[in-house]
């Protein structure tokens, strides 16, 4: 069984949960930018949870199917359509062979999540499907998808009509709310410019990407006076260079701050007024330009305890389809 | 109704190839189906959007460099 795209999208990649493990040598874990969307379509189509999908940001493909397969899209509120006729989102379907899927126009969130039953059957790297573009690295030839690209399916068996509850599905709210921790480096701007630093709404900046999300429109930060620390720029923004973990929040020149997301470099010069918590990290993969968002500051037990809500979030996703 | 030419991507939106240059299409134009209208720029690249209807253009919606969402009108048609 195989896929035939006919039409790429804007950036349509193939992500599964990533590849942890390889950040310390420079490699991202890549992998689905709203993981518990690709994790809830996997288990819609009967696969386990980390199978591997396609992630098509703002713009769906069209993809021709040469096998019949059930297919399951979440995430985004971008309408699926077999030959033209309209499917639900965060359900099943069935596409017979030689029928074609399609998308309408993006209606909100930013990325959807098209499993398969039997999951997409690219070559493994470094344990992982998923497709790290900027490395050239895993998915489907280390590259977004192309016109006339052959995906290849692998064997599954799902069932058409399971459908995920409203309740359990997450969208951005407006203003969107990221929680974000304080990192080491929050005493290096004035007490003032923290407190500004929450009452902003920034908003996502058009370059948003799978590498960072840049958020521009709120106050410049002011910096405590230093004497430049032997290594770092001279930049007040600078630091001696630093591991950059993932959510980490960098503030180049201390005007447009960027959330660093799944395919970020993994170290540098910038300091971090913190990490955007775990369990908002999928929130942002949802978050299209110009949308109007708000930090939030959380203290390490509240972190964790919204990482527990999220996984329960899952748990109930996948007990109410088993 | 008047036919519209609607955004495919949410983004911001171009009229002109470049600052220096003049605008795709003005009011008054013929338009063509497959003709570029403008540009969507979103996730750091800049993104042609091309006619699906033809016409004559009777507005823009959408100013230049306006922020836009998917779906939204761009262009007017009689």
């Amino acid at each position: 069984m195989a896929i035939n795209v006919l039409k790429p999208g804007l950036s349509t990649t193939v992500q599964d949960l990533g590849r942890p493990g390889y950040y310390h040598i420079g490699i991202p874990q890549s992998g689905g930018m709203d993981s518990l969307s690709l994790a809830a379509a996997n288990l819609l189509v009967g696969n386990p949870a980390g199978a591997a999908v396609l992630e098509a940001v703002f713009m769906g493909p069209e993809l021709e199917f040469t096998a019949d397969a059930v297919v399951a899209v979440t995430g985004a509120d971008m309408p699926p359509k077999v030959d033209g006729a309209e499917q639900a989102g965060w359900t099943s379907f069935g596409v017979k062979k030689g029928q074609v899927l399609s998308f309408g126009f993006l209606k909100s969130g930013a990325r959807a999540y098209i499993a398969v039953s039997g999951g997409i059957d690219v070559p493994v790297v470094l344990g992982s499907r998923s497709t790290y573009t900027l490395g050239a690295l895993g998915g489907h030839e280390g590259r977004k998808l192309m016109a006339g690209d052959v995906l290849p399916v692998g064997t599954g068996s799902g069932t058409a009509g399971r459908t995920v509850p409203e309740t359990l599905r997450r969208k951005p709210g407006a203003p969107a709310e990221l929680r974000m921790l304080p990192g080491l480096y929050w005493h290096r701007i004035t007490e003032a410019a923290g407190a500004q630093f929450f009452d902003d709404t920034w908003k996502v900046a058009p370059e948003a990407d799978r590498i960072g999300y840049r958020f521009k429109a709120g106050t410049p930060l002011e910096f405590v006076p230093r004497d430049q620390p032997f290594g770092a720029g001279s930049d007040p923004s600078n630091i001696v260079d630093a591991c950059y973990p993932y959510g980490s929040v960098q503030v180049p020149g201390g005007t447009e701050p960027i959330v660093l997301h799944r395919d970020a470099v993994s170290g540098g010069g910038y300091f971090m007024v913190g990490t955007v918590v775990s369990a908002d990290m999928d929130l942002i993969g949802q978050l299209q330009p110009h949308t109007p968002t708000r930090f939030v500051k959380v203290t390490m037990e509240q972190a964790l305890a919204a990482r527990k809500d999220r996984a329960a979030v899952l748990a109930a996703i996948e007990s109410s389809l088993s | 109704m008047a036919k519209q030419i609607l955004s495919p991507l949410p983004g911001t939106f171009y009229r002109k190839p470049s600052p220096d240059q003049p605008a795709f299409k003005s009011v008054g134009d013929a338009v063509a189906v497959g003709d570029v209208i403008g540009l969507i720029e979103v996730m750091k690249s800049f993104n042609e959007v091309v006619a699906d209807q033809a016409g004559i253009i009777t507005g823009f919606p959408t100013d230049d460099e306006e922020p836009v969402m998917a779906g939204q009108p761009l262009v007017e048609l009689e």
